[in-house]
C-alpha cells in the first residue's frame, strides 16, 4: 500500500516536470516555439487562410515576437481561444501571450492579473444599421433589438449606454462575430454593435455594402492590445519592446523595403540605429541579440505596413488609420523612445 | 487460491487480511477509501496552491455584486443593476422553462413519429424514417444552429409588416410570426391584484407623452416569453413606477392594464378548484347511476362549474387581450417568444423527439401481435387498439430510457449558447464568470444545479415508474 | 355426386375455368398504392401531407444545391458567377468554398504533405477495430488491434519511433512477470509486481532507453503539433480516443457498481451519477479552465490533452452502465457455475464473465461512440477546431466571410454517413446477438 502511495507521488513528479516556470523566455527559447493566443476568427486580424497559414493583423504581431525572439516568424504555434477560454489559457500558461484584440481594462490588468503590453489598435464600440432602417444617432435607438458578441466588453457598455440615455433595448447576444453577422443581415436584429474596426470589417464583406451605415457614436474605448502574465517582467519588456519596435519603425520611416540597407551600417539617425542595432547594446539588456527588431520588422513590415496589408483601406476591411495614425500625424501611436 | 481451502487457524494474523476472503473485502475497502482520500486531498491542496500562486481566493461574495449585463428574456424581475446571483436565477428560470417546454414537445413528437413509423402508409413511414435518422445522426449543435438560422433567414421582418404589401398578422391581426420570435397576445387585467399604476392624462403633452412611450419602450424590451403557463411579467414594476414619477399629479388618467403573478396564481386557484367541482359532479353522477342505473346528465354542469368562475374572475379583474402592435423597431405589446427559445426549443424537441420515436417504436413492437389481434377481434378499430390496448402496456417498456432521455434533453439545454438563449450556462456559467474571473466557484454552482436537477428529475421519474409497473404477485 | 346433380341442374360446368389475372386494382402498383398509401381519409390525408413536405423541401433545397459554383476563389467572385449565370436573386450554393477548404474541413492545419498519414492511420485503425467487430475476422488480428493503438499515435503526432516501442515494452514486461514468475511468487505479489515494475520503468527507464535507442538509429517521422490537428480528424481522434481509454476504466466502474463491497459500491455509484448528471459542455469547461488548478502548480498539458481526459471520464461512466447493462443481462448460472469451478472473482470475471457480458455490450458501447462522436462538436466553445469550429474560421476569413449553409450541410452529411453507418452496424449487431440466444 505504502508502495502505491510513494508511487502516486512520483506520477506526481513526473507530471510537475513539465511546469512551466517563470522565465518564459527560456521557455520559448528551449520550446523552439511561440504560443500565441488569437481569436477564433476575425476578419483582418487573425483567420487561417487555405494553405493553413494564419494571416491578420493580430497574427502580424506575434510573427513579429517570434521573429524578434526565435529568429524566425514561421515558429508560431497559434491557440485558438474564445472569449471565456482566452485569460485563462493565458494564466494558465498555455499561451505566451494573447494576441486577440482583448481590450485593456482596469480589472482585466488589476484583478485578473495580466500586463497588457501596449496598445496595437484603438478602438470603440460602435453601432452598425441598415440604411433602410433611417436612423442617424445610437440615441434613436430606443426599443431596438441590438446584436451583441457575447463574452466581451461589449454587452457591458451596450448596458451602460443605454442605461445612462435612459433608453431601453433588446440585447440579443451571439457567440461569434460571423454568426452575429448572419442574424444582423436576415433582420433579427435592428442593429450590430461590436468594436468599430469589427464593424467596417463586417460591413466589407456584405453583399452590399452601401446599404448598411455606421452610426456616429461610438459608446467606448477600447484600446485593444496583446498581454502576457503578471510577473514576468523581463518577457513582458520583450512583448512591449516588441511592439514599440513597430511603432517606432514606421514613425523613423524604416520599412521592410529599406530596413537591409539601413541595417548594413549605422545612418545618420542615432535612435535608427540604436533601434537596429548597429549602435548601442539594446538587444542586449532585452536578453536577446543585436538585430532582435531588425528580425520583428522584417517579419512583417514597420506598424504601418501591417496596417496596410491586413486592415488598411487597400484591403477589403477597408480600415482608415484614424486614431491608429502616427502622433505626428494626428494619431495616438506614441512610442517610447529608443535610449 | 489454495488458501481458500485451508481452513481457518485460530488466532488472527496480519497475513489474514490479505488471504483470507472473510477479511480482505475489508482489506480493500480500506485500502480504497485511503486511496480516494489521498486523491482527493492531493486535488484540493493543488487547488489551494494554485489558487494562492493566482493570488486568488475561494470566495462565493462575488454573487452579491451588481452584474452589469443584460438578459433579454426574464421570467422574473432584474436588470443590470441587480446582482450575479439574480442573474444566475433568471438563467436557472431559463433553463427550466425551455427543458420542460422541450420534454413535452418530445414526448409529442416522440409517441407521433414512432407510431407513424409502424404506419402502413409506405411514404408516411418512409418519411418519419427519414426524420428518425436525419435528426439522430448528425450533432445536435448543427441542428441548433441550422434551425436558428432558418428561422431567422425564412420569417419576415417587422419591418416588412409595415405597409399596405408587407407581411401581416394572423388570427385576427393578433399574432404575429417574425425572424425575433413570434409575439402573441397577453392577458392583462385593469383591476390587477399587484396593483395597476395611472397614466397620464393625454392633454399634458410632450414630457407624459414622453413618459408613456418610454414606459412602453422598456415593457416591450423586458416582455416576457412565456409558455403558456402565465409568469409575471418582468420589469412592469419599475417601469410603471417611473410612469407613474413622472405622470405624479396627473390623476384620473387612464388605468393602465396589467397583470402580476398574483392575478395568475389566483386564476390557477379558480381552475383547480373549478375542476375540483367538475370531478365532484362526476363522481355524483357515478353513484347515482350505480344507485339507480341511470346517469344523470352532467357534461353541461361540470363544464361550467368550470368556466362560469373563471370567467367570474376575468371579469372582476378586468381581463383584455393584450394584442402586440407595430411599435418604433419592433412589436409591442403582447408576449414576446424570442427566436433564440423557440430555435432551441425546436431544435431539442426534433431531436429528442427521434429518439424517442425510436423507444416508442421498441415499446409497441415488444407488445406481442397476439394483443393486437385480440382487440381487433374485439372490434376495436386500429386508432382505438393502439390507445386502449397497445399504448398503454407499451408504456412500461418506454419509460425508463424515456426518463433517460428527459435528462438528456435537460442536459443538452447547456447548448443555448449557440443561438443565444440566456439559460444558466450563458448567465452564471458564461457572463459572470467571464466578468468576475470567478471560474472554480461558478463552475462548481453550475456543476451542482445540473446534478441536483437531473437527480430530482430521475427520481421524480423513477416514483413514476414504480407507480406504473406491472403489479406482480 | 356431380353425377346425380347433373340430372337436376340444368347447367353444370365440367371444365375448369382458365386462371385469369386478378382484376387491375387488385395487383401490382395499383393495388400497392391503394393499401399502402390511400385506404382511408386519414391516410389519404397523410400521402398528400408528407408528399408536400417532400415537395416543398426539394423544390427548395435542390435547385440551390443543383446550380452551385464549384470553382470560384472567394465569395464575392462566386456570388457574380451565380448573378451572370442564372441572373440576380437566383438561390445557388456556392460550393467553391468546400472545394478549396474541404482538407482543411477533414485534416485541420495538418501539413498537406503528410496527409497520408492520417489516411494510413485510419485505415489501420479500421484493421484494428474489424477483429472486435466482425467475429468472422481472424482472432489473430487481435495482436493488430494491441499494437494499433501505439502505431496510431506515432502516425499522427509523429516523433520518434522508439518512444513508443519503449512504452510497449512496458506492458511487455508486466505481461512477463505475471506468466513467468507468477508460479514462484504466488498470484498476488505478481499481480502488484506486474502494476508496479512497469509503472517504476516508464517513468525512469522508459525515457532515457527511447533517446539511446532514437540516437542510435534514428527512426522518426516528423512531428506534427496537436494545434495543427482539427476538423473530422480531430473529432475522430478524440471520440476514439475518449472510448478507448474508457473502455477499461468503464468495465472497472461497472464491477464496482456491481460489488457488494459498500465503500467501492458507493464510490463507484457517485463517480457514474456526478459525471452522468452534468452536461459534457460543463466538463469541457472544466477540462478548459479548471483542470490547472487540480494538478501540481505549473502542470501544464496541452487543451486536446485535457480534453481526452475529461471525454475518457466522462464516457467511462457512460461504458459503465452499458457494461452493467450486460453484466446483468447474464444469467445467474454462468456467476453460479464459475464460483462451483472454485474461480476467484477476478478469475471468474476474466474468463467467463466479462467475455460474455462485453460481446452483449458491444452494441451499447457503439451506440456510445455514436453519441460521443456527436458530441465532439461542443470542443468548439472552448476553442479547439472541430469541423465547426473551422467553419467559424473558414468564415472569418476575407474570401469566405458570409458562406453559411454550405459549410454546415457538408459537416452534417459527414456525420450522417459516418454515425448512420455505424448506427446500422450496431443495428446489425444486435439482430445478430438476439438471433444466438433463442
Amino acid at each position: 500500500m505504502k508502495k502505491t502511495v510513494t508511487l502516486g507521488a512520483l506520477t506526481v513528479a513526473a507530471l510537475a516536470a513539465g511546469a512551466a516556470g517563470a522565465a518564459t523566455l527560456d521557455d520559448v527559447k528551449a520550446r523552439g516555439e511561440l504560443k500565441c493566443g488569437v481569436s477564433t476568427g476575425l476578419a483582418g486580424f487573425s483567420a487561417p487562410d487555405a494553405n493553413n497559414v494564419w494571416q491578420g493583423f493580430d497574427v502580424a504581431y506575434c510573427r513579429a515576437l517570434a521573429a524578434a525572439v526565435l529568429g524566425d516568424p514561421m515558429k508560431v504555434a497559434f491557440t485558438q481561444t474564445t472569449g471565456q477560454t482566452r485569460f485563462t489559457a493565458l494564466a494558465s500558461g498555455e499561451i505566451d501571450v494573447l494576441a486577440r484584440n482583448t481590450t485593456w481594462t482596469f480589472s482585466r490588468d488589476v484583478d485578473l492579473k495580466f500586463e497588457f503590453v501596449g496598445v496595437n489598435y484603438y478602438d470603440g464600440q460602435g453601432f452598425i444599421a441598415p440604411k433602410s432602417l433611417g436612423v442617424a444617432s445610437a440615441k434613436e435607438l430606443d426599443g431596438a433589438t441590438v446584436c451583441i458578441q457575447t463574452g466581451t466588453t461589449t454587452e457591458l457598455n451596450l448596458a451602460d449606454f443605454f442605461r445612462a440615455n435612459n433608453i431601453s433595448y433588446e440585447p440579443v447576444p451571439i457567440e461569434t462575430n460571423a454568426e452575429a453577422q448572419q442574424q444582423y443581415l436576415a433582420g433579427a436584429c435592428d442593429v450590430y454593435t461590436t468594436d468599430a474596426s469589427g464593424l467596417a470589417a463586417t460591413r466589407a464583406t456584405f453583399e452590399t455594402p452601401a446599404d448598411h451605415v455606421i452610426l456616429p457614436e461610438i459608446i467606448s474605448k477600447e484600446p485593444l492590445g496583446p498581454l502576457v502574465r503578471h510577473g514576468d517582467n523581463e518577457w513582458g519588456d520583450i512583448a512591449r519592446w516588441t511592439l514599440n519596435a513597430l511603432i517606432a519603425a514606421e514613425e523613423y520611416g524604416v520599412t521592410s523595403a529599406n530596413i537591409a540597407e539601413l541595417s548594413s551600417a549605422p545612418t545618420n539617425n542615432p535612435e535608427i540605429n540604436r533601434l537596429l542595432g548597429t549602435e548601442g547594446e539594446l538587444g542586449a539588456m532585452l536578453g536577446l541579440d543585436a538585430e532582435w527588431a531588425k528580425r520583428a520588422i522584417m517579419a512583417g513590415g514597420n506598424y504601418g505596413e501591417i496596417f496596410e496589408k491586413n486592415i488598411g483601406e487597400a484591403t477589403p476591411i477597408g480600415l482608415s488609420r484614424g486614431l491608429n495614425a502616427q502622433w505626428t500625424e494626428g494619431g495616438l501611436l506614441y512610442s517610447p523612445p529608443f535610449r | 487460491m489454495a488458501t481458500i481451502s485451508d481452513p481457518p487457524e485460530r488466532g488472527f494474523r496480519l497475513s489474514q487480511l490479505i488471504f483470507d476472503t472473510r477479511y480482505r473485502s475489508m482489506t480493500i475497502q480500506v485500502v480504497a477509501m485511503i486511496l480516494i482520500g489521498l486523491l482527493l486531498s492531493w486535488l484540493i491542496s493543488n487547488t489551494i496552491h494554485n489558487l494562492e500562486a493566482l493570488g486568488k481566493d475561494f470566495d462565493f461574495g462575488f454573487l452579491s455584486q451588481p452584474a452589469g449585463y443584460d438578459i433579454n428574456q426574464q421570467l422574473i424581475d432584474y436588470n443590470n443593476q441587480m446582482t450575479h446571483g439574480r442573474a444566475a436565477l433568471v438563467g436557472i428560470l431559463n433553463t427550466l422553462l425551455v427543458a420542460v417546454l422541450g420534454c413535452a414537445l418530445a414526448t409529442v413528437l416522440g409517441v407521433v413519429a414512432g407510431v407513424l413509423r409502424l404506419s402502413n402508409n409506405w411514404i408516411v413511414s418512409r418519411l418519419t424514417a427519414v426524420y428518425v435518422e436525419g435528426f439522430r445522426n448528425v450533432p445536435l449543435l448543427l441542428w441548433i444552429v441550422l434551425i436558428f438560422a432558418l428561422m431567422t433567414e425564412s420569417m419576415p421582418t417587422p419591418r416588412d409588416f409595415r405597409g399596405e404589401d408587407g407581411s401581416s398578422m394572423i388570427l385576427g391581426e393578433s399574432v404575429a410570426i417574425t425572424n425575433r420570435g413570434v409575439y402573441i397576445p397577453n392577458v392583462v387585467f385593469s383591476r390587477s391584484l399587484g396593483g395597476n399604476e395611472v397614466a397620464a392624462p393625454e392633454p399634458e403633452a410632450p414630457a407624459a407623452a414622453a413618459a408613456t412611450t418610454n414606459m412602453a419602450g422598456t415593457y416591450g424590451a423586458s416582455r416576457i416569453a412565456t409558455g403558456g403557463a402565465g409568469v409575471q411579467t418582468g420589469q412592469t414594476d419599475s417601469a410603471a413606477t417611473t410612469g407613474a414619477a413622472e405622470g405624479s399629479g396627473a390623476e384620473g388618467g387612464e388605468v393602465i392594464p396589467t397583470s402580476s403573478g398574483w392575478d395568475w396564481l389566483l386564476i390557477l386557484a379558480v381552475l383547480i378548484a373549478g375542476s375540483i367541482g367538475a370531478k365532484v359532479l362526476g363522481k355524483r353522477a357515478t353513484r347515482i347511476q350505480e344507485a339507480t342505473g341511470k346517469r344523470p346528465t352532467t357534461l353541461p354542469l361540470q363544464i361550467a362549474s368550470v368556466l362560469v368562475p373563471l370567467i367570474v374572475v376575468l371579469v372582476l379583474l378586468g381581463a383584455s387581450l393584450d394584442k402586440p402592435e407595430l411599435g418604433g423597431f419592433n412589436f409591442d405589446g403582447g408576449v414576446h417568444l424570442r427566436n433564440s427559445l423557440i430555435a432551441l426549443w425546436l431544435a431539442l424537441s426534433l431531436y429528442t423527439g427521434a429518439f424517442i420515436a425510436e423507444i416508442v417504436r421498441g415499446g409497441i413492437l415488444a407488445i406481442s401481435k397476439g394483443q393486437t389481434e385480440a382487440a381487433y377481434a374485439l372490434g376495436l378499430r386500429p386508432g382505438t387498439t393502439m390507445n386502449l390496448v397497445i399504448l398503454p402496456q407499451a408504456l412500461r417498456v418506454i419509460i425508463p430510457p424515456l426518463i433517460s432521455q428527459f435528462l438528456n434533453l435537460t442536459k443538452n439545454s447547456s447548448l443555448a449558447i449557440a443561438v443565444g438563449y440566456m439559460d444558466v450556462r450563458s448567465t452564471l456559467g458564461g457572463i459572470t464568470i467571464n466578468q468576475t474571473g470567478r471560474e472554480l466557484e461558478g463552475m462548481l454552482l453550475l456543476g451542482l444545479f445540473y446534478l441536483v436537477l437531473s437527480l430530482l428529475i430521475s427520481g421524480v421519474m423513477n416514483v413514476y415508474n414504480s407507480s406504473v409497473k406491472l403489479k406482480e404477485r | 355426386m356431380s353425377d346425380t346433380h347433373a340430372q337436376t341442374v340444368a347447367y353444370v360446368r365440367d371444365t375448369m375455368l382458365d386462371q385469369q389475372d386478378p382484376p387491375l386494382n387488385q395487383t401490382g402498383a395499383v393495388k400497392w398504392i391503394r393499401e399502402n398509401l390511400f385506404s382511408g381519409w386519414l391516410n389519404i390525408l397523410l400521402t398528400l401531407l408528407s408528399l408536400w413536405v417532400i415537395y416543398a423541401a426539394l423544390s427548395h433545397l435542390l435547385p440551390w444545391a443543383l446550380r452551385g459554383i464549384w470553382d470560384a476563389s472567394n465569395l464575392s467572385q462566386c456570388r457574380e458567377i451565380i448573378a451572370e449565370l442564372y441572373g440576380p436573386d437566383k438561390p445557388a450554393a456556392c460550393w467553391a468554398v468546400l472545394a478549396e477548404r474541404w482538407p482543411q474541413l477533414i485534416f485541420g492545419f495538418y501539413p498537406k504533405e503528410l496527409y497520408w498519414r492520417p489516411i494510413l492511420a485510419f485505415l489501420i485503425f479500421l484493421a484494428a477495430v474489424a477483429p472486435v467487430l466482425f467475429s468472422s475476422v481472424p482472432r489473430k488480428m487481435l495482436w493488430v488491434s494491441a499494437l494499433a493503438p501505439f502505431v496510431l499515435f506515432w502516425l499522427i503526432w509523429g516523433g520518434s519511433l522508439w518512444g513508443p516501442i519503449a512504452a510497449i515494452l512496458g506492458f511487455v514486461i508486466g505481461w512477463a512477470i505475471l506468466t513467468f514468475a507468477a508460479p514462484k511468487i504466488g498470484n498476488l505479489i505478481s499481480v502488484i509486481l506486474a502494476i508496479v515494475v512497469p509503472v517504476i520503468y516508464w517513468l525512469t527507464l522508459c525515457g532515457p532507453l527511447a533517446g539511446a535507442l532514437a540516437s542510435v538509429v534514428p527512426l522518426s517521422l516528423q512531428t506534427v503539433p496537436t494545434q495543427n490537428m482539427g476538423g473530422f480528424m480531430l473529432a475522430t481522434i478524440i471520440g476514439v480516443s475518449g472510448i478507448v481509454l474508457s473502455l477499461p476504466l468503464g468495465i472497472l466502474l461497472a464491477l464496482g457498481r456491481q460489488s457488494d463491497m459498500f465503500i467501492i459500491n458507493k464510490f463507484s455509484v457517485a463517480f457514474i451519477e456526478i459525471i452522468r448528471g452534468v452536461p459534457l459542455i460543463v466538463w469541457l469547461f472544466t477540462a478548459s479552465l479548471l483542470l490547472n488548478y487540480f494538478l501540481p502548480p505549473g502542470t501544464n498539458f496541452d487543451l486536446m490533452l485535457r480534453v481526452i481526459i475529461m471525454v475518457t471520464l466522462f464516457s467511462a461512466a457512460y461504458i459503465a452502465e452499458v457494461v452493467r447493462g450486460g453484466l446483468a443481462a447474464l444469467p445467474k448460472g454462468q456467476y453460479e457455475a464459475a464460483d462451483a469451478l472454485g474461480l476467484d472473482y477476478w478469475k471468474s470475471m476474466r474468463l467467463i464473465i466479462l467475455p460474455q457480458a462485453l460481446k452483449i455490450s458491444i452494441p451499447g458501447i457503439v451506440n456510445t461512440f455514436i453519441g460521443l462522436f456527436k458530441d465532439t462538436t461542443l470542443v468548439v466553445f472552448i476553442g479547439l477546431l472541430d469541423p465547426i469550429g473551422l467553419s467559424n474560421s473558414i468564415r472569418a476569413t476575407t474570401d469566405w466571410n458570409g458562406v453559411y449553409w454550405e459549410l454546415f450541410v457538408f459537416i452534417g452529411l459527414c456525420f450522417f454517413i459516418f454515425c448512420f453507418s455505424m448506427g446500422r452496424y450496431s443495428l446489425f449487431l444486435e439482430k445478430k446477438l438476439r438471433r444466438e440466444h433463442r
